[in-house]
């Protein structure tokens, strides 16, 4: 199939002013996990974390579950503004386009991975300033690979649920029996090892335990699995994701 | 060859057959109007026609072009301008039409010389840097017409392009599309549910009703089929021997005189005004008053489906009603 470039550009271009000029709306997302950096960071400051060395406390910890959960709410978001254009007509002008559908789902991931991006490096930001440290700019290079696939992944997930939805009715229910069991079996708050084994199994089949994780090894040197092992398990999630989520789009009848 | 042949065109929604069965072909640079109440069955043909809904059974071409099998060349011969606004709020109205014009694969320099051109033509040039929330109704109808044409299509697809708008910019909208067909040689297919805008525009109209066609011709000769004009007369004076001779032209079809109104139904009435009063006075008969009036569509409409498009309205809300219903707001 053929991929149109100048398509994918303008759809990315497109989300990028959009981003731009819906401030209310970035400050609006960035609220609740600054909220969450702040007191939970604040409230459990002396609490001491299993396997967390080096004195890092439990900003350490919450950190990267924090910019974890940005980029899980944003991505997913993104992937379901295909349902937004529904509601407002704009998908029809793009659907009719002589563009392959590729093209269009490419576009998509492209400007949803830079806006939640954006918002993920904001939080990063947020938490310097909150008192977490990392460990130099190599760590965070391999941090950005961990929030580009995280991006991906729930990206991928926005647009299956989008394809197989006629309206923003049943977004409520996707993000609340959805999305925050996702956050809330990754681990991003409270270390796996303290859930019973079988909180723990769901938590395994959950990709964004091992994004979190992987992001927390890179950036504390602290993780509970192999980092190599987080990069290969959220890199095949990553693809599968993508893949479904282009799949779900294209063979929508989505007008 | 013809812009557009469709044949035995299907489309049904869960068991609910939205279009039943329609053949017909639009010619190169006419102006076809499909005309019916909400709910026959114009959206879902024009979605089928756009491929953005794949028909059921049946098989059309547009531009020569299967909507089936050749979806990409259909979609780069055609232009549509949809029922409900289909523009993003938040980008300018330039910013729009960029949009568009880069996804239809046109380069820099021309692009922004299409651009200018369209806004000038739909009066928008000066409101070009202004977010389209702010635009009113009107507005964002002439921008989506615009879009609809900077990338040349070959046939432009208008749907109900003047629902909801003022008595004044429907009739600019009307000056648009009209140029725009006899000017720019553009094929239009437009839906309506205003029989006065099927009227003023169309070569040729067909009345859709439960998805299938009811007639189809030029709106003049729709009308003709109901047996022509009615021209009034006022008369004063002694008006036996002008009626009697009148009773002796093979023309009038059907006379009818009330208090000192004299009612003739006639074909091409406009040309038989001059006749009737000339005669009139002849025979001593002081003519104070005519009036012709022509058969609507509308007439022609309850000649064809037995009821007013406003009853059939009423009807399809409740059917529409019920099938909400029966599974849950299945879009048409």
């Amino acid at each position: 199939m053929k991929i149109h470039w100048t398509a994918v550009y303008v759809l990315w271009r497109r989300e990028m002013i959009r981003y731009v000029r819906a401030k209310s709306r970035i400050f609006g997302s960035l609220a609740m996990p600054v909220f969450f950096l702040a007191f939970l960071g604040l409230g459990f400051r002396r609490m001491p974390v299993p396997g967390m060395g080096g004195g890092a406390g439990y900003i350490g910890y919450l950190a990267p579950g924090i910019i974890g959960m940005t980029l899980l709410f944003s991505s997913s978001m993104q992937g379901m503004s295909v349902l937004w254009d529904k509601e407002f007509g704009f998908l029809k002008e793009i659907m009719v386009a002589p563009v392959s559908r590729v093209s269009l789902v490419l576009g998509r991931i492209a400007g949803g991975t830079t806006t939640s991006m954006l918002q993920g490096i904001l939080i990063f930001g947020a938490s310097l300033v909150m008192g977490f440290r990392f460990r130099g700019p190599a760590a965070l290079a391999f941090g950005l690979v961990f929030m580009v696939l995280i991006s991906f992944t729930f990206i991928g997930l926005g647009l299956v649920f989008a394809s197989r939805m006629k309206d923003m009715q049943g977004f409520g229910i996707v993000m609340n029996f959805i999305i925050f069991p996702f956050f809330f079996l990754s681990g991003a708050l409270t270390p796996l090892e303290n859930f019973p084994w079988a909180i723990r199994a769901l938590s395994y089949a959950d990709p964004l335990t091992y994004g979190i994780d992987g992001l927390r090894g890179v950036l504390t040197g602290t993780s509970s699995l192999p980092v190599l092992v987080d990069l290969l398990v959220m890199a095949g999630f990553a693809v599968i994701m993508l893949f479904l989520g282009a799949y779900f789009f294209e063979t929508s009848e989505g007008v | 060859m013809d812009a557009i042949r469709a044949a035995g065109l299907v489309k049904t929604f869960d068991g609910f057959t939205a279009v039943d069965r329609i053949s017909f072909a639009v010619e190169e640079g006419e102006l076809f109007g499909l005309l019916g109440p909400n709910g026959a069955g114009k959206t879902t043909t024009i979605n089928m026609l756009a491929t953005l809904l794949r028909p059921t059974s049946g098989s059309a071409t547009v531009a020569g072009f299967d909507v089936a099998r050749d979806r990409d060349a259909v979609r780069k011969s055609i232009g549509i301008v949809f029922q409900e606004p289909a523009l993003d709020g938040r980008l300018t109205g330039r910013e729009n039409l960029e949009f568009h014009t880069m996804m239809y694969g046109i380069g820099k320099a021309e692009r922004r010389r299409r651009i200018d051109e369209v806004l000038a033509l739909v009066e928008l040039t000066d409101k070009a840097a202004t977010v389209v929330d702010k635009y009113s109704g009107g507005m964002k109808r002439r921008l989506e017409i615009a879009r609809g044409l900077t990338h040349r299509p070959k046939v432009l697809f208008l749907d109900e392009p003047t629902l909801g708008l003022d008595a004044q910019t429907r009739r600019h909208i009307w000056e648009y599309v009209r140029k725009l067909n006899k000017e720019a040689g553009v094929t239009i297919i437009l839906t309506t549910h205003y029989m006065e805008e099927a009227d003023f525009l169309c070569d040729r109209v067909a009345i859709m009703d439960h998805g299938a066609f009811a007639a189809l011709d030029a709106p003049s000769r729709l009308k003709d089929i109901l047996g022509g004009d009615v021209v009034s007369l006022e008369l004063e004076g002694d008006t036996a021997a002008f009626l009697d001779s009148l009773g002796r032209l093979d023309w009038i079809r059907r006379s009818k005189l009330h208090d000192d109104v004299l009612s003739l139904t006639m074909e091409r009435g406009e040309r038989r005004i001059a006749e009737l009063v000339v005669m009139a006075q002849q025979f001593g008969v002081t003519v104070n008053c005519v009036n012709l009036r022509k058969p609507s569509l509308e007439d022609v409409f309850l000649h064809f489906t037995g009821r007013t498009i406003r009853e059939q309205e009423a009807n399809q809300s409740e059917r529409n009603r019920a099938l909400m219903m029966g599974h849950m707001g299945r879009s048409r």
